[in-house]
């Protein structure tokens, strides 16, 4: 489903990414670790085509197509959901009638036909439960006033809504409580499909509990130094990534 | 007063007197403004002694006031003696099927959904009798009639109804008001007059679209509401279409008079022609507005600025009765090459009277957004309150916006509030809603329509949708 080949970016004139290689296949689940600074961020941002960075070398496939060719709306509208780390307050705006735009935009993209006010909030209430979300929030504007735990759990339930192909989730954990992390995690699984894929960015090996990967790559410098089954996450969690960055350095060296 | 007839007498043998070619054919009135002028547009009228004398006292006291220089914006000096101030009816060519219309002005039809006979009447194509409005017009007529409220052209009301006019005629805006309304009044061509009874309340919203002669009223246009006690009145004014203009000045006046227990809400949709991208053409409007509320009575302004190369105008409510309501909903956008100087004034002299100012700027392109206001609580105005807020969003780096309140409150009594604010449209709200699946024009529409959301809900439904589709359409290309 995506292919990363020897992916290079850069913020201004900082170089982030120094050559990413990363294969990811409809059904899996990939946790991306790292520490910080390591361009975790940097990867979920370019996926997803954010205009800050520029991408200098490589390439990356999605079903297909060349990904970085598309705006960032033809990219959501081919099934792309960025579960945002800071995810942004629109103020004015409900909640609910962003959201059916914004379905109603890929549907259309899809060749489905839109769906009403009727059949859109049928759908949503469905979904709402799926992650124990207050109705409430779906008639408020957009993120605004919106707790830490409140706002990454409506990525969540938009991503639900939304039935995208290719799930990134940046640092969703940040900010959660235990609970709060618990429902997203849960609402995240609720979405594993065969059809699916998922990439999980996270700093912490807490939320990889919940969210059970299939593969493991730690990042550093730019780089996956290091790439495993779900264990690596755990020897990560015990053991630091001064462990694995200076092994990295080692393999580099030799 | 003298009969009609005596009048139109007077008035012919005047024209002779003042030796005025006229062409009836053509009924236009020589270029330039000097009593001349203010005599063949009354006469052309058919106008009582009265009207004219009120005429060509407002152009004696224009003719000794200079153009205000206090406002932020800025234009080429207007030459008032290179200006046909009567041309009724416009001579706009007409055309014979819409394939005519420039395709611009269609696509933009077409992006705003209106239907196509409405859109052959904007473009000026013949559609006379066979036009549905016309008769829904008809109809909604008598049922005004049962009620005894009149809505006729300001012409039609000099002529069936002077003296309601006589009465209420520049008492709220009187004719030595200031420059642009001394002009209106003295060269005014045409307009709305609308009067609601004691009590009666107007069952529909009374707007342009469903007056029969509401046809080029011209540049010149001068309306007065009037609701008698306890009567309520909404009135939608506006062309949400693009009707495409020169370069041209158009200085109206409106006159709202809410007599007690009374409430009026007047909101406008305002688009006429912008200019282009580099400040070619777009129309100069310079417009006085203001209602005067007595005991118990409110009146509502609800405005949508879309339009015009350079809007100055401050819609304003005097509360003159004890408990009078004021309120002032604005959204005025400026994108390319426009310029907006727009507020209110909210001018306390009852007692407990109340006002709320909630006003929307969005600039964008080069565009500059001024927000003027003054807030005047009177020595004898105890207990008032006022209430004003004022946003500004700016889109791009290249727009300004700049806000003047001005406040004076002369009893201590009175509470008065204020707040403002600037924020810039974020890269990063219009990346997240991109990432969601959505344009970036659908993007910018959806949170500028969210900052606007206060004043929207003011307006009546469909005006609302029209207005947040307008929105969008006058903001197309000012981001990426």
């Amino acid at each position: 489903m995506l292919q990363i080949t020897n992916l290079h970016a850069r913020v201004d004139d900082k170089s982030i990414l120094r050559g990413i290689n990363l294969s990811v296949k409809a059904g899996e689940v990939h946790a991306i670790m790292g520490p910080n600074g390591s361009g975790k961020s940097t990867l979920a941002g370019v996926l997803a085509g954010r205009d800050a960075y520029e991408v200098t070398d490589g390439s990356v496939t999605y079903k297909g197509q060349d990904l970085l060719e598309l705006d960032p709306e033809e990219r959501a509208r081919e099934g792309l959901f960025l579960a945002f780390q800071y995810p942004v307050e629109i103020p004015g705006v409900n909640n609910a009638y962003f959201l059916k735009a914004a379905l109603n935009a890929v549907r259309t993209h899809r060749g489905q036909p839109e769906l009403d006010a009727m059949e859109f909030m049928a759908l949503v209430k469905d979904k709402a439960k799926l992650l124990d979300m207050d109705s409430g929030l779906l008639s408020r504007p957009v993120n605004e006033g919106f707790s830490g735990g409140e706002k990454k759990r409506n990525e969540i339930f938009q991503m639900a809504v939304l039935e995208p192909t290719l799930c990134v989730l940046d640092e969703t954990d940040s900010g959660l409580d235990i609970d709060a992390l618990r429902i997203v995690a849960e609402g995240v699984n609720a979405l594993r499909s065969p059809d699916r894929a998922v990439i999980v960015v996270t700093h912490y090996q807490r939320l990889l509990n919940y969210i059970v990967p299939d593969f493991v790559h730690v990042l550093s410098e730019g780089r996956i130094i290091k790439s495993g089954g779900k264990e690596l996450a755990l020897e990560l969690e015990d053991k630091g990534y001064g462990w694995i960055e200076a092994d990295g350095a080692a393999v580099a060296r030799g | 007063m003298s009969t009609s007839t005596d009048t139109i007498e007077q008035l012919a043998t005047q024209e002779y007197k003042y030796g005025f070619v006229t062409d009836v054919e053509s009924e236009i009135v020589p270029r330039g403004l000097s009593e001349a002028t203010v005599r063949a547009i009354s006469q052309k009228k058919n106008e009582p002694e009265w009207l004219l004398e009120w005429r060509l006292r407002a152009f004696r006291a224009w003719l000794e006031m200079a153009e205000p220089a206090w406002h932020n914006v800025h234009y080429p000096a207007i030459d008032y003696q290179d200006i046909i101030y009567y041309s009724a009816p416009k001579p706009k060519k007409q055309l014979a099927s819409m394939d005519e219309v420039d395709p611009e002005i269609r696509a933009t039809f077409k992006k705003l959904g209106i239907p196509l006979d409405e859109q052959m009447r904007l473009s000026g194509i013949a559609v006379d009798a066979v036009f549905d409005s016309v008769s829904v017009a008809t109809t909604f007529k008598d049922k005004l009639k049962d009620l005894g409220i009149i809505f006729c052209s300001f012409s039609e009301a000099v002529l069936e109804h002077p003296d309601l006019v006589r009465q209420y005629l520049g008492t709220v805006v009187p004719h030595t008001d200031n420059f642009f309304a001394a002009l209106n009044s003295a060269v005014f061509s045409d307009g709305s007059f609308c009067y609601v009874p004691k009590g009666v309340r107007c069952p529909m919203e009374l707007s342009t679209y469903f007056r029969i002669n509401a046809k080029d009223t011209g540049q010149f246009e001068r309306t007065l509401l009037v609701a008698d006690e306890g009567a309520f009145v909404s009135y939608l004014e506006g062309c949400t279409a693009p009707i495409r203009d020169e370069n041209q000045l158009h200085a109206a006046v409106v006159e709202l008079v809410a007599l007690d227990g009374a409430t009026i809400k007047y909101s406008t949709v305002q688009n006429w022609y912008p200019g282009n991208k580099d400040g070619v053409g777009g129309i100069y409007n310079f417009v006085t507005k203001r209602g005067k509320a007595m005991a118990n009575a409110k009146i509502t302004w609800t405005q949508v600025e879309t339009g015009s190369a350079i809007t100055w105008k401050y819609p304003s409510c005097i509360l003159q009765g004890d408990n009078a309501v004021g309120e002032f909903y604005s959204v005025a956008v400026t994108n390319n090459m426009q310029q907006a100087d727009t507020g209110t004034k909210m001018v306390h002299l009852g007692k407990n009277t109340r006002s709320t100012i909630v006003s929307k700027g969005i600039s964008a392109g080069k565009g500059q957004n001024t927000y003027r206001g003054l807030v005047k609580i009177n020595k004898g105005a105890a207990g008032s309150r006022n209430y004003s807020q004022c946003d500004s969003l700016l889109i791009g780096d290249r727009c300004g916006a700049h806000t003047f309140p001005y406040i004076e409150v002369k009893n201590p009594s009175s509470t008065v509030e204020h707040e403002a604010s600037t924020s810039k449209i974020g890269e990063d709200q219009i990346f997240y809603l991109r990432q969601r699946g959505l344009s970036t024009e659908d993007a910018v529409n959806m949170i500028v329509n969210g900052f606007c959301k206060e004043v929207f809900r003011e307006l009546p439904m469909e005006f609302a949708v029209e207005a947040q589709k307008l929105l969008g359409i006058s903001l197309e290309g000012s981001v990426g």
